[in-house]
């Protein structure tokens, strides 16, 4: 082991992990390289455009940037967790039924953090979509079907929310 | 060219939205894309690059970033040598070395390679590598490369693949790659009896494709030859151009792709492919090559161009004479750029019926980084020119510019400036739509105050590249499945589906049930590539064949079994009944090549310059705050004419994906040099691209009722009609709201603020 290796635990989907990784190793270095996830990529790799998103003890962050060392003891979560019970969550559906992409490298971010938003704010307004949604970027700019899916999912899920009361 | 009248089926498929085959793993983040692709045991190549524009390389020493723990070797331009004894490739020109030979043209051109198992140590050595450069002087601009005495290259190096470069080889002494031409009627001659002459110069500047899945290659060698996976759009022409690097057969080298995560033009023809190839053959080990955003600014753009164009109008406003001049800024490399200013330059006048045109089109090197297609091969930069022009000119005769526009286009049965006779370009339909759409016919309220309010329309069209070949394989299976064997790279513009829905249309299945097989060129037979909106036309048809034929087997088997052969045919069946268990195939083949006759060297004049021409129209509005110059596009209207829609939803979101696109260039992005030739901002900290708020407050998308009587199903294609007209819609928007014309794009507020106080000091709230 080199004098820069070290051992991390974290939860990952909900499934408790250990890796041994380089200090400078990223989050998506681990990710990618040791448990095979490819849902979130590195594109600008400036932590600006979204990509490589990932949730961390509940917050976004970019996977980019986030530095694997700094995920001991966290638990994370990544696409890949979204239809971990097989079905699609409505976001993802809200995405296909929109046809909110286009080349799809973008499209793990843009369902991650509009899961995020509806999290936090079942009911948002355009531009409160906008705001949430604007470290994300789409270089073949589906941006109104993004916007149209998420009022979809928030309405699904609010439909949702209402049949199991 | 059809076994079939598919016109007399009802189709059930063609024109109906479906969300894409793959929609699934896109959403789940499981799509496959080469980006991430890992191969055992493989090294991660690192490329030093030129820190001068222009430079003779008086030394590389290596020995540092050699020593290095971790670095397996450090690769220069001797290496290739021993291995590619001409390593010097391109689509038009075999101008570009794999790695930079004694010289280097800009800066960014790859130099020197580290090869380490670990990426970060590969990093790390680069910064070990010193390189001792003799500088030499420098061009950059497109106009002054043209007559300049500093040359690029010392001798011009066509491929040979286009007959209309063949005259270029061997030339000397000059930076023009090609100059091309179109001569109609009299220009001279229109411009003295015309009631008015206008001349304007208009300039675009150069931007980078940015596809966020940056460019990646891989390559091994695998089987007793090569195999490279490759993030390309152009799989085909990988293989033949590596094949010939090589001095190899194409049967020993096979590429291969997934989905893309973007392309734009970006990722055609050869780009990382040719170094992978090196590496692997140098190192014997699997070998990636994966560059970063800020890499692939260095890689290829789109031409900056200046476009001086000079027009004679009667009192009534009919366009007589047109004279274009055109230089496209090539940077240090061909790439694809001689067929960009061929292929839009004769499109240069416009869609406008003139009957004097004088068109020169000029592909320039300099010392930037190269510029090759880019999502609608020039003619963004055209439309900008000659639709900007079309405003000035409605204005200063006081005429409507729909109006202008509607005397003045092209209608079916009309010589284009090439002789070429229009057929099925939808441009009066396209013109009334988005004027219907915008309510053009209503009082416009300007707005008074700080915040002045405008808008603006343009049009534009493309003639579809040509000729180019497209072959496709369709197999039935023995349960019934059916798999599609096709070239066409799905980077986003949803092929896959498009193609799935065609062989399903002719074999009477459901398109979710049909697999379309990803490009490998050991598996899916020849596609010239997936560019300039030619897919959906070239491989549709090929697609359509292939089913076609397949049909036509499954009746002549079920004659031969003795079942009935007329109606649908249920392939599982046949083939059960024909080898006794679930066994077999049928297959057909197609292959599609439309007609084209090349134009005339000294004219430009052809019969037949395209098999189809593709319109698109836009219509905007924007809100000026005369303080600042700050505006925004408040509403976008896009108008598409791609004959009929195979998958209209997918389709809608192709044009307004592609305006949306055109909205950065118009008013964002710009690759910014200094006067070294440096590029100041090649990352997205600043090199704005659209994000989501740039998005107008009202985005509409509308298909004109067309029929493209040569295409599949009467399809045409429709992946760069959304992008034409948006830049001067926004520069004629702005005029109609302030007064201010810009001649150049991105147009900043901040030029129009400065225009705005020089000009028009009455808007200024605070001037009385």
């Amino acid at each position: 082991m080199s004098k820069t290796a070290m051992r991390i635990n974290f939860t990952l989907n909900g499934k408790e992990v250990r890796a041994d990784i380089e200090t400078h190793h990223t989050a998506l270095d681990v990710l990618r390289n040791v448990f095979s996830l490819y849902g979130a990529r590195e594109s600008c790799g400036q932590g600006l455009c979204g990509c490589c998103t990932i949730i961390v003890d509940g917050n976004s962050v970019s996977g980019c940037l986030y530095l694997a060392a700094a995920l001991d003891g966290c638990a994370v979560q990544t696409i890949e967790h979204l239809d971990a019970d097989g079905q699609l969550h409505p976001v993802q559906q809200a995405f296909i039924e929109c046809g909110a992409f286009q080349c799809g490298f973008c499209t793990s971010g843009f369902v991650l953090m509009s899961k995020q938003l509806l999290e936090s704010n079942p009911n948002p307004n355009d531009a409160e979509i906008r705001n949430y949604l604007s470290g994300n970027l789409c270089r073949c700019a589906a941006y109104p079907e993004i916007i149209q899916a998420v009022r979809l999912a928030a309405d699904r899920m609010a439909e949702a929310k209402q049949e199991a009361i | 060219m059809t076994h079939i009248d598919l016109e007399t089926i009802p189709w059930k498929r063609i024109g109906t939205s479906r969300p894409r085959l793959e929609a699934r793993s896109k959403v789940t983040g499981r799509a496959e894309y080469i980006h991430n692709l890992a191969l055992p045991g493989m090294l991660h190549a690192k490329i030093l690059r030129s820190t001068v524009a222009h430079g003779r390389i008086l030394s590389i020493d290596t020995d540092a970033a050699r020593e290095l723990e971790g670095v397996h070797s450090v690769i220069t331009s001797e290496d290739v040598l021993r291995v590619i004894p001409d390593p010097y490739y391109g689509p038009a020109f075999h101008d570009q070395p794999i790695l930079a030979i004694g010289k280097v043209h800009y800066v960014g051109e790859p130099v020197a390679v580290v090869l380490a198992r670990d990426p970060y140590i590969a990093e790390e050595a680069l910064h070990l590598i010193e390189v001792e450069y003799e500088e030499l002087p420098a061009v950059f601009n497109e106009v002054e490369a043209a007559k300049s005495d500093v040359f690029v290259h010392d001798v011009l190096k066509p491929a040979g693949t286009f007959p209309d470069l063949k005259h270029l080889a061997g030339r000397q002494k000059t930076n023009v790659a090609l100059d091309f031409r179109v001569r109609r009627g009299d220009v001279a001659q229109a411009f003295a009896a015309a009631d008015h002459v206008f001349e304007h110069t208009f300039r675009t500047q150069q931007v980078m494709h940015t596809p966020l899945e940056p460019m990646v290659t891989l390559a091994e060698l695998k089987d007793g030859g090569m195999t490279i996976h490759t993030s390309s759009q152009s799989p085909s022409f990988v293989r033949l151009e590596v094949a010939r690097l090589l001095g190899w057969q194409e049967s020993k080298v096979r590429v291969r792709t997934a989905f893309l995560g973007g392309g734009f033009g970006a990722k055609l023809y050869i780009k990382l492919e040719a170094l992978a190839a090196a590496l692997t053959l140098i190192s014997r080990l699997p070998v990636r090559v994966a560059l970063s955003m800020e890499e692939q600014f260095y890689t290829i753009t789109k031409h900056a161009t200046t476009f001086r164009i000079k027009t004679s109008v009667t009192k009534d406003g009919r366009i007589t004479g047109r004279e274009c001049e055109v230089w496209w800024n090539g940077g240090a490399f061909a790439d694809i750029g001689p067929r960009v200013t061929q292929k839009s330059g004769f499109t240069a006048a416009g869609p406008y019926d003139i009957d004097n045109v004088s068109i020169d089109s000029y592909q320039v090197y300099t010392n930037l980084p190269p510029a090759g297609a880019f999502r609608g091969f020039g003619i963004t930069q055209m439309v900008w020119a000659y639709e900007s022009q079309a405003d000035i000119i409605a204005r200063a005769l006081n005429m409507d510019p729909v109006e202008f526009r509607r005397i003045n286009l092209l209608r079916d049965g009309r010589p284009h400036a090439t002789g070429t006779i229009m057929k099925d370009a939808a441009l009066l339909q396209a013109l009334d739509c988005v004027a219907e759409r915008m309510e053009w016919n209503q009082p416009f309220d300007h707005g008074s105050g700080a915040v002045r309010r405008g808008r603006g329309i343009g049009i534009g069209y493309k003639a579809l590249v040509a000729p180019t070949t497209s072959m496709a394989i369709v197999s039935l299976s023995a349960d019934g499945s059916c798999f599609v064997y096709a070239g066409t790279v799905d980077m986003g513009q949803g092929s896959d589906t498009a193609l799935a829905m065609i062989a399903a249309e002719v074999l009477d299945l459901d398109p979710e049930t049909v697999r379309v097989i990803h490009p490998d060129t050991d598996v899916t037979p020849y596609d010239m590539a997936t560019l300039g909106s030619r897919s959906t036309f070239h491989m549709g048809h090929a697609v359509r064949l292939a089913a076609e034929d397949a049909l036509l087997k499954m009746r002549a088997m079920a004659r031969d079994l003795g079942m009935e052969s007329e109606g649908r045919l249920d392939a599982a069946r046949l083939l059960v009944r024909r080898y006794g268990m679930q066994a077999g195939n049928i297959i057909g083949v197609g292959s599609f090549i439309p007609e084209y006759i090349s134009p005339n060297k000294e004219t430009g004049q052809s019969e037949n310059i395209t098999p189809n021409w593709m319109v698109g129209a836009t219509g905007v509005e924007v809100e000026v705050d005369t303080e600042t110059g700050q505006f925004r596009v408040v509403r976008l209207e896009n108008v598409g004419d791609l004959g009929t829609p195979i998958n209209p939803k997918v389709v809608k979101t192709q044009l307004s994906g592609a305006a949306i696109m055109q909205l950065g260039a118009s008013l964002y992005e710009e690759m910014d040099f200094d006067e070294q030739g440096q590029l100041r901002n090649a990352s997205f900290a600043e090199y704005k691209i659209p994000g989501i708020h740039d998005v107008p407050a009202s985005v509409h998308t509308e298909i004109v009722d067309a029929y493209q009587h040569n295409g599949p199903f009467g399809a045409k294609g429709v992946g760069e009609t959304g992008c034409y007209g948006v830049a001067s819609a926004i520069a004629a928007a702005i005029e109609d709201a302030v007064g201010v014309r810009l001649t150049s794009i991105p147009m900043k507020y901040e030029t129009v603020c400065r225009a705005l106080h020089a000009s028009a000091p009455h808007l200024r709230s605070e001037v009385p």
